[in-house]
């Protein structure tokens, strides 16, 4: 387990176009993440973590190279493919939290097992709130909770499809110090005890340095 | 997790927006129903009013037959005269099954409407008149003592407005004469409920009309005989014959091209509904992108989207299909009470008749519609790349 090969890039290239300008946001970037890990990727904004992330997450197709998830190549994999790989293998975590905020707590948390057309089983996700700290919050809709139970449901969200990795982008960008750590030590706990894999990107090198590994990007490449 | 409760709760968050635009869906559906119920009650009652005369042929004096017809319908005055000869002459024809002369007059009534005054309408009629209509009962008294008797029947709304009961008097104003209550008919819903009967002879003496008829009412053995029967009588001075099916005929032509034009404003109500539909669903799709966005990222299929905004468009239709039936239901009499004051002629009986059918299939074209304004938007969600929704609504 601890030797399976999660993520494996070669010369991976993302470039957009910002009106007739060509932008490398991804140039050229070789890597390879093993089951287990917890990894963050750091650099200033426009460094291209956030384009990597995407890419390692399957939104999004990569312009050349080649990328492996759990040994499929998805460089240029069709949407329809890719909803498969998400909604059966990734969870996301966003800055901005990104709830539905017209449904409650668990709704929000059962809409990923509903998409995946997994059985919703109630207990099993009421244990998962239980197990992050908002057992008291299941019916209240996210206008109701605080920036820190905000993105604790998001990780609830995340994790109720029981994926193989995580993908966070920014994960705390909108929390103060304290929620950031509980945050973080949550990934921690998850990471150690659960052996789940964890891909986060940050400008934050304290949260950075908690992981097992830091890859650092300047502009779309590995530094 | 149940999209139509997802759905349901997406359209409550902009409260206002919504109701207007389910408020526009129910203002079409109850317009269309309504013009709908129009339509049917309108002809009913227009066919139960010409069946109830009890013949099928009119004969008056040579003049419009229309405006004749429409007069007999309204139970109007203004008629001109024709020979009893007439009436003597082809009243013995073997093709005809029963026959009827009759003598329309009217009277002013000062005392009339809480003396506002009003049209008092009488008629001089014979036997064979209520032999043509069957239905007609008295619901109190009988009919005349003698052919020239001084005495009359009331029509059933006649006797309330004057307060008579047989064997009470009742004077015709202007023709220093008292008549007596003899009869009075139970409600028929036609034009004859308004109507004051005598026997021929006596309107003739009173209205000073010696030998004269306004109309010959007519039925025949065999309606195929009619256009031969009509061609008989074409040469004979004075005269004309009105078919009442040709009259019912060209009322409803008359209808049916104002239906159309009323149906074209229904049906304008309608695509403005509709894209004022179209129009909340797109805003309300763009004003979620990121969510969208990240309802793909966790893993919803194009189809899953396109169904959360199909649900909530036809949500909305629904919502607004039922409200305007309701609607058209509760104000179908305020719009026969406008409409008989509106129209020049309005047949008796229940003019805005809202059918079973109407309602179900004014529903189902509510969903329908709502299943159609739904796929644009449903499409433009559905086809959102996540990266894109999610980092455009950011």
């Amino acid at each position: 387990m601890a030797n399976e090969i999660i993520i494996k890039a070669q010369n991976l290239v993302k470039i957009y176009m910002r009106g007739t300008e060509k932008v490398y946001a991804v140039n050229g970037v070789d890597i390879i993440i093993m089951a287990g890990e917890f990894v963050a990727l750091m650099g200033a904004s426009g460094s291209g973590k956030t384009t990597l992330l995407d890419l390692v997450g399957c939104l999004d197709n990569a312009t050349s190279g080649s990328l492996e998830v759990f040994g499929r190549d998805v460089s240029r994999a069709k949407e329809k493919s890719l909803v498969i790989l998400r909604r059966g293998h990734i969870g996301f975590i966003f800055q901005e939290f990104l709830l539905i905020p017209t449904l409650t707590v668990l709704e929000n948390i059962e809409l990923p097992l509903y998409f995946a057309r997994l059985p919703q089983v109630k207990s099993d996700l009421k244990e998962l709130l239980k197990k992050i700290g908002l057992g008291h919050r299941i019916n209240h809709l996210p206008k109701q909770l605080s920036g820190g139970e905000r993105q604790r449901v998001a990780v609830a969200r995340a994790l109720a499809i029981n994926p193989k990795f995580l993908i966070a982008d920014e994960p705390t960008g909108n929390l103060d110090t304290k929620n950031s750590q509980e945050i973080v030590d949550l990934f921690k706990k998850l990471n150690k005890e659960e052996g789940l894999t964890i891909i986060l990107a940050t400008h934050n090198p304290t949260l950075g340095s908690q992981a097992h590994r830091i890859v650092n990007l300047r502009d779309g490449k590995i530094v | 997790m149940n999209l139509v409760s997802v759905a349901f709760r997406n359209l409550t968050r902009k409260k206002v927006r919504t109701v207007l635009t389910i408020g526009g869906v129910a203002i079409a559906i109850a317009v269309l129903v309504s013009l709908r119920g129009f339509d049917t009650g309108y002809q009913r009652s227009l066919k139960t009013d010409i069946d109830k005369m009890g013949y099928q042929l009119l004969i008056t004096a040579k003049g419009c037959p229309y405006e004749a017809a429409t007069l007999m319908l309204k139970g109007g005055g203004g008629l001109r005269y024709m020979e009893e000869a007439v009436y003597d002459k082809i009243t013995s024809d073997p093709r005809i099954d029963k026959i009827t002369p009759q003598l329309v007059s009217t009277a002013y009534d000062p005392e009339r409407q809480d003396g506002r005054g009003g049209i008092a309408l009488y008629m001089g009629i014979e036997k064979s008149y209520i032999e043509l209509k069957p239905w007609s009962k008295f619901k109190s008294g009988g009919w005349f003592s003698g052919l020239d008797a001084d005495e009359v029947i009331m029509g059933y709304e006649a006797a309330e407005l004057e307060q008579r009961s047989v064997g009470d008097k009742i004077f015709v104003p202007g023709k220093d004469k008292v008549l007596k209550v003899a009869g009075i008919f139970e409600r028929t819903g036609t034009q004859d409920d308004g109507m004051i009967f005598m026997p021929l002879k006596t309107a003739q003496n009173i209205f000073n009309l010696p030998g004269k008829l306004t109309g010959i009412g007519i039925k025949l053995q065999d309606l195929g005989q009619l256009s031969k029967f009509e061609e008989d009588l074409y040469n004979e001075p004075g005269i004309q014959i009105i078919s009442l099916a040709q009259v019912k005929g060209t009322i409803l032509n008359l209808v049916s091209s104002a239906k159309a034009m009323t149906s074209s404003v229904a049906f304008i109500a309608i695509i403005i509904a509709v894209i004022g539909v179209v129009n909340t669903i797109l805003m309300s799709v763009f004003e979620r992108t990121s969510e969208i966005g990240v309802m793909k990222a966790i893993g919803a299929s194009r189809l899953d989207v396109f169904k959360i905004i199909w649900v909530e468009t036809t949500l909305i239709c629904v919502l607004g299909g039922a409200i305007g039936d309701v609607v058209a239901l509760l104000g179908g009499k305020t719009v026969e009470i406008i409409l008989k004051k509106v129209l020049p002629y309005a047949p008796n009986g229940q003019l805005v008749v809202i059918t079973p059918d109407a309602i179900i299939l004014s529903f189902i074209g509510a969903v329908v519609i709502g299943l159609i304004a739904g796929i644009y938007p449903a499409y433009r969600a559905a086809s959102m790349k996540p990266i894109e929704a999610i980092r455009r609504g950011e």
